[in-house]
């Protein structure tokens, strides 16, 4: 049968979806909606953020939550020339992991800087904010290059 | 431990949308071909598994219907892993392990044209922190191509040579989806599509199945000539966050090559689950491999990547070349999960 | 929140994030394959077309080009009547989201003649509770330009007046 005569169809596969958290994702979460940025210290002294609920390495309960800075340095990061829907961004911009400052990890999010060229592992870079918060990881609505300290 | 082997493996021709058939008339050729090589009916085969995931067909349990090629009556021992088809093949040979089966049928397939697999992937991140920025495969490998070269682990040269050497290699491979390639220093031309990645350091987004039959010791023995025989296998998970892991290195695949035995001795072939460029660099890097090691001479997943087949695929190509005779000891890797989160290493051999 | 975690001043005094809502939505472009486009394109002509297994001999409907018995192509095409038996049914009282059906209504398996698996539709045109196993039973179908290659272009099934078919006669297709 030739390709032409097979049927086709659009398909939708749509999930509301709604997660309860953890106390250290809630502490983070609700960090987030007032504004605030929180890490946790893992078993080894590090401070993960975005915190997580379980040592990485060990597997141990964390519960020493440490307040982190707004601005962070940019550890890596690449482009996307071409924003797809649902991300955070619908103009060409950053992917980077970001250590906030008092962090020993990357966060993941966006940086809006406008063209590759503006980018550089090392650079400084700060939150920018959503008006409004509820308490997700898109409270931050993207980063944005910060001159140097 | 009993020996366990790859008596037979086939692999469906891969494209980049297959257009008239679903799943299972994709599926059933490459089923009735190794059940023909290794002489054996679904009667005979003890435990079927299989590797897929639902989400590139856009439905729940869409991979039951593929039990519509395997003849699934009289009821079978079955099993399926929502992963590449390298764990169900590793479900399998456990299963075989146990003394519950002598012969396995290991089968995996991904048809990605129906959706956007880069969107469909982003689905597999951490539903906290992660998902809801919906990063895309591509942006993830970018990240850890960057931080490879920045800290000097790799360059962009050398990425274009892996890509070029993988799609000339796969000039020879009849089931490759992409053959032949321009010179290192034509591709380097190339804009960036997701900096620093250029279009060849990515693997092609098409469709395509593989199957393979696995059977214990004697067994192995009276159905074929020349088993290939594994030695070893294991597989290692990192940690979830992507921030938490050294992008780097590759710890997990350095150690499931330990527990598989990767250094007992000299391995001739690696077939590398490495669907970007840079990512080869990293897994010989964790393997140990040197320069005498030939590595993907199938062209690998830069020359074909059918999603949830391609690790399978790098078992059952290092599996061909031990049974043809063209390696004695061969290593077969592979990968799921953004950025080589989790890795599986494989050693095979011939008879001794 | 364990006892353990010291939250800091700026959130000990407000409500505490205790869920996300984290929607997703993903897009697909289905294609239907061979089997299952030639059966619908059949339909649209108000033909029901299944397909005959090689091994068992056994006619798969609707067919989806593969025997699950014997995991074989089945390429053979068998035209089959729009009418057969009732095999199984059932009487739904519950309402479901997306339902314009006034309640109550019956679904069945209808059987037709020459095939081996059956097809699920409504039966109406005679009461819920007259309905019977082993009824026979005619397709009713769209008016000819309302015909789609989709399983709506058969309204409902509807009772022939014929004589029951015995239960012998198709109790391997309950």
């Amino acid at each position: 049968m030739p390709a032409a005569e097979i049927l086709s169809a659009p398909l939708v596969l749509e999930y509301p979806f709604s997660r309860t958290v953890g106390p250290v994702q809630s502490a983070f979460l609700t960090g987030l909606r007032e504004g605030v940025v929180l890490g946790v210290r893992a078993v080894d002294g590090r401070v993960v953020c975005p915190p997580m609920e379980y040592d990485p390495t060990t597997s141990d309960e964390l519960t020493e939550l440490v307040e982190l800075g707004e601005m962070g340095t940019v550890a890596t990061w690449s482009w996307e020339p071409e924003p797809r829907p649902n991300q955070p961004l619908d103009r060409p911009f950053a992917w980077a992991l970001i250590r906030l400052d008092g962090a020993d990890t990357g966060l993941l999010h966006a940086v809006d800087a406008g063209s590759p060229e503006r980018m550089a592992s090392g650079m400084r870079v700060r939150i920018h904010w959503k008006d409004e918060r509820v308490g997700s990881i898109t409270d931050i609505a993207c980063f944005e290059p910060a001159e140097a300290a | 431990m009993r020996d366990v082997a790859v008596v037979a493996f086939a692999q469906s021709h891969h494209v980049r949308r297959e257009q008239r058939r679903n799943e299972v008339e994709m599926l059933m050729p490459v089923l009735h071909q190794v059940k023909t090589d290794a002489g054996l009916d679904q009667s005979q085969i003890d435990f079927t598994c299989s590797g897929s995931t639902d989400y590139l067909a856009g439905a729940a349990f869409s991979f039951v219907m593929t039990l519509d090629g395997v003849g699934a009556s009289p009821p079978i021992s079955e099993s399926h892993v929502e992963m590449d088809g390298a764990w169900a093949l590793y479900e399998a040979w456990v299963k075989i392990q146990t003394g519950a089966a002598d012969t396995a049928l290991v089968y995996s397939y991904g048809k990605a044209s129906p959706g956007s697999l880069r969107d469909v992937l982003s689905r597999q991140l951490d539903p906290y922190y992660v998902a809801p920025l919906w990063p895309d495969s591509v942006a993830l490998a970018a990240l850890q191509a960057r931080a490879c070269i920045e800290a000097g682990v790799t360059s962009v040269a050398e990425m274009a040579e892996i890509a070029a050497r993988s799609r000339r290699s796969a000039a020879d491979n009849p089931f490759a989806q992409l053959q032949g390639s321009d010179d290192p220093d034509v591709l380097l031309k190339e804009p960036e599509v997701a900096s620093p990645l250029r279009r060849h350091d990515c693997p092609p987004v098409g469709d395509g199945a593989a199957a393979m039959i696995l059977a214990a010791g004697d067994r192995a023995r009276e159905l074929v000539d020349r088993p290939a025989w594994i030695r070893g296998i294991d597989h290692r998970i990192e940690a979830h966050g992507l921030g938490v892991r050294d992008l780097t290195s590759s710890p997990s695949t350095r150690l499931a090559g330990e527990r598989a035995g990767v250094g007992d001795a000299p391995v001739d072939v690696a077939e590398l689950h490495a669907p970007f460029s840079h990512q080869e660099v990293l897994l010989r890097d964790a393997l140990g491999l040197g320069d005498g090691v030939a590595v993907n001479p199938s062209g690998g997943p830069l020359a074909a990547n059918p999603i949830m087949a391609a690790g399978l695929i790098r078992i059952g190509e290092a599996a061909a070349r031990i049974r043809r005779g063209d390696a004695r000891r061969a290593l077969a890797h592979a990968t799921s999960g953004p950025c080589l989160q989790q890795n599986l290493v494989c050693v095979l051999e011939g008879e001794a | 929140m364990s006892e353990l975690l010291v939250l800091p001043p700026a959130l000990r005094d407000v409500e505490p994030v205790r869920s996300i809502r984290t929607p997703a939505r993903l897009e697909y472009t289905f294609r239907a394959g061979e089997a299952t486009s030639r059966f619908l394109r059949g339909i649209a002509s108000k033909r029901i077309l299944g397909e005959r297994c090689p091994v068992c001999g056994k006619v798969m409907l609707p067919p989806r080009g593969s025997c699950p018995t014997d995991g074989v192509p089945t390429g053979e095409q068998v035209e089959l009547a729009d009418r057969g038996i009732v095999t199984t049914f059932c009487v739904v009282n519950v309402k479901f989201s997306g339902s314009a059906m006034e309640l109550p209504y019956v679904c069945a398996s209808v059987l037709p003649d020459g095939a081996d698996m059956g097809l699920f539709g409504l039966v109406q045109e005679i009461p819920f509770d007259q309905i019977r196993m082993g009824m026979r039973v005619e397709a009713v179908w769209v008016d000819d330009d309302e015909l789609q290659p989709n399983l709506a272009s058969i309204k409902w099934w509807r009772p022939t007046g014929e004589p029951d078919a015995p239960y012998e006669s198709y109790r391997e297709h309950v």
